[in-house]
């Protein structure tokens, strides 16, 4: 898409937000019943849906159990009307598997498995409508489902993907900005240790922007977490409003 | 078939080992093992030797129907096999977790990273452009699968050769090599993967970890990058927590690394050419090295000799006497010598305490 200017000279993207601004992120808890922990989170136009089971006894293979933490289980799919154009395949093509092996290996990183062992954690993650950012939408959506649970874990896991523009680095892609060629950096950090649970990057960027981005992200990421923060901390009001404590 | 379980002791001794900055082929923290490539008969061809590890890839190009959305670019296709030739813990069924990851990985170092002018594989924009297609096989695994299959797919597609295409309006004719001389494909950079082992919770790292390494680490980080200093990818994978500084030091380690490649690879490119050239014999068959007998003298490995006698004599010092392997024997029969040449020493049975030798 050329032509499509990704960066204004007076500093405004595609959707008119600035180089450091996130879109708007908005999240509702314990939306399902039946699960042991939900979350449903809007980050602009992406919209994701995650559900958590567990800890719960092993199911399938038995001899997957590890004797001395929980096996945490990720499945991540697409709604087959989450893209412009129809998906065939939502899950079990090679996009969604790594995205489902990326998710465990964020999670494994930060829930505390360790008090659980023999156990299993299911956590299931699925975008309703993609708009760039899958998988910091998945991991923030996932965080507060986890949290809904009642899991614990060393601190809250925030995901933000971040691109390289003309110098800048631009908070929080979306679809258009993902595609046009932009070096896209995701990054899922524990923001109080500033630790990297994952970090993902694309296309071509040069060494010495690295820092930048990563730092930028990083900002990001603790934007997120505040606004997870809020989320939780407004859920648990409510809840123990109704339960009238 | 399940790989063999690593024992407690195995696990101890190399985490203990990497505690004190020790390899187990003796190699220093930020060291290679010896890269070795050679081409097949084909063009396209390339087998790549990481130490122990051996990875073939094999590129080949179809004429194709563009993607609707790119109608003037051609496709690239990268397929990594895992057989059970490589490592019994491989299955023939497809799709394990480390065959989807190192695929990804792959697919997106190369094709993300635009390494290879697609639009110059366009021959009818719309209608017919060319498939360019990587396979990549495990020969050996020997650990650090991903770096051995990227040298292995960059330095493939630099060598390998496109038949020639003739255009007249809408007709399309492939002339075979023997018409027209094949042309390479045109390539930007060359994206090389660096990968970090992580153990004991990110405190100690190690560059390309060989297969028992492998098994004990915590986590691992994949750095691609060109010899322009660009970074093409970055993955990290395992259930590791890194620092900002962590992952900055490992780029810089990487760039260095990735320099040295690149000018190996070339190396390598430029000496299959000048043997094409010359009309010698090359291919598969050639590259195996002869391993006949033919003195007997092995290679001069380095060991530490550090303190040997003092520690050997203190190990010796502490130990308890060894009890006695026999009972004493009784004065009438007589003992039988050890000696250091080859002897068979048969007890005559009808003469008590005649000793024959042969």
């Amino acid at each position: 898409m050329a032509g499509l200017e990704l960066l204004s000279d007076q500093g405004y993207r595609l959707d008119g937000r600035k180089a450091t601004e996130l879109r708007k992120v908005q999240a509702r808890m314990g939306v399902f019943a039946q699960a042991d922990g939900s979350a449903y989170l809007e980050q602009g136009n992406t919209k994701a849906l995650a559900v958590v089971y567990g800890p719960h006894e092993m199911r399938g293979s038995r001899s997957r159990t590890l004797h001395d933490r929980a096996l945490i289980n990720c499945q991540y799919s697409m709604a087959t009307f989450s893209t412009a154009e129809r998906k065939r395949r939502p899950h079990g093509d090679r996009k969604s598997t790594e995205m489902s092996l990326h998710l465990k290996q964020t999670f494994e990183a930060a829930v505390m498995t360790q008090l659980y062992p023999r156990s299993q954690i299911d956590i299931y993650v699925k975008i309703l409508q993609s708009d760039g950012g899958n998988y910091s939408t998945c991991v923030n959506a996932a965080t507060l489902a986890v949290i809904d649970a009642g899991i614990p874990m060393r601190d809250y896991v925030c995901a933000c993907t971040v691109g390289f523009v003309d110098e800048t680095p631009l908070a929080d892609l979306c679809y258009a900005e993902e595609s046009g060629g932009v070096s896209s950096l995701a990054l899922a950090l524990l923001p109080r240790g500033g630790q990297i649970a994952l970090l993902q990057m694309d296309a071509r960027l040069h060494q010495d922007h690295l820092e930048t981005l990563i730092e930028a992200a990083m900002t990001a990421c603790k934007g997120v977490s505040k606004v997870l923060d809020e989320v939780v901390r407004q859920h648990l009001q409510e809840v123990s409003v109704l339960t009238g404590e | 078939m399940k790989d063999t379980p690593l024992s407690n002791c195995e696990r101890d001794f190399l985490l203990r080992a990497i505690e004190e900055k020790k390899r187990l082929d003796g190699r220093q923290t930020y060291d290679y093992r010896r890269i070795k490539i050679t081409f097949g008969t084909d063009y396209g061809c390339c087998f790549v030797d990481l130490g122990k590890t051996r990875v073939m890839a094999q590129v080949s190009c179809e004429l194709v129907a563009p993607k609707e959305n790119r109608p003037n670019e051609g496709i690239m296709f990268f397929n990594i096999e895992l057989s059970p030739m490589a490592s019994p813990a491989f299955e023939q069924g497809r799709q394990s977790e480390l065959s989807v990851k190192l695929n990804r990985q792959l697919e997106r170092c190369l094709r993300n990273s635009k390494c290879i002018d697609t639009e110059s594989l366009c021959v009818v924009s719309g209608k017919t452009v060319w498939q360019i297609r990587v396979d990549i096989h495990m020969l050996n695994n020997d650990g650090n699968l991903m770096d051995a299959s990227s040298i292995a797919a960059i330095t493939a597609l630099c060598h390998f050769r496109r038949p020639d295409v003739g255009i007249q309006g809408e007709e399309v004719t492939v002339y075979s090599p023997e018409e027209r001389d094949p042309i390479p494909l045109s390539i930007y950079h060359m994206p090389i993967s660096v990968s970090f082992s992580f153990f004991q919770q990110g405190t100690y790292l190690l560059v390309d970890p060989c297969e028992r390494e492998e098994r004990v680490m915590d986590g691992l980080l994949m750095i691609a990058m060109n010899k322009h200093r660009e970074i093409c990818s970055i993955q990290s994978s395992g259930g590791i927590m890194l620092l900002k500084e962590q992952v900055m030091r490992c780029s810089k380690i990487a760039s260095v690394k990735v320099s040295e490649i690149t000018e190996l690879i070339s190396k390598a490119l430029l000496n299959d050419k000048a043997a094409r050239k010359a009309g010698g014999r090359c291919g598969f068959a050639e590259s195996m090295p002869q391993e006949r007998i033919t003195a007997l003298k092995t290679e001069e490995t380095p060991m530490e000799m550090k303190d040997v006698t003092e520690r050997a004599n203190d190990i010796i010092q502490k130990a308890e006497a060894p009890p006695p392997a026999y009972p004493k024997l009784n004065d009438d029969r007589e003992n039988i010598s050890d000696s250091e040449e080859e002897e068979v020493v048969i007890l005559h049975p009808e003469i008590p305490g005649k000793v024959c030798t042969l």
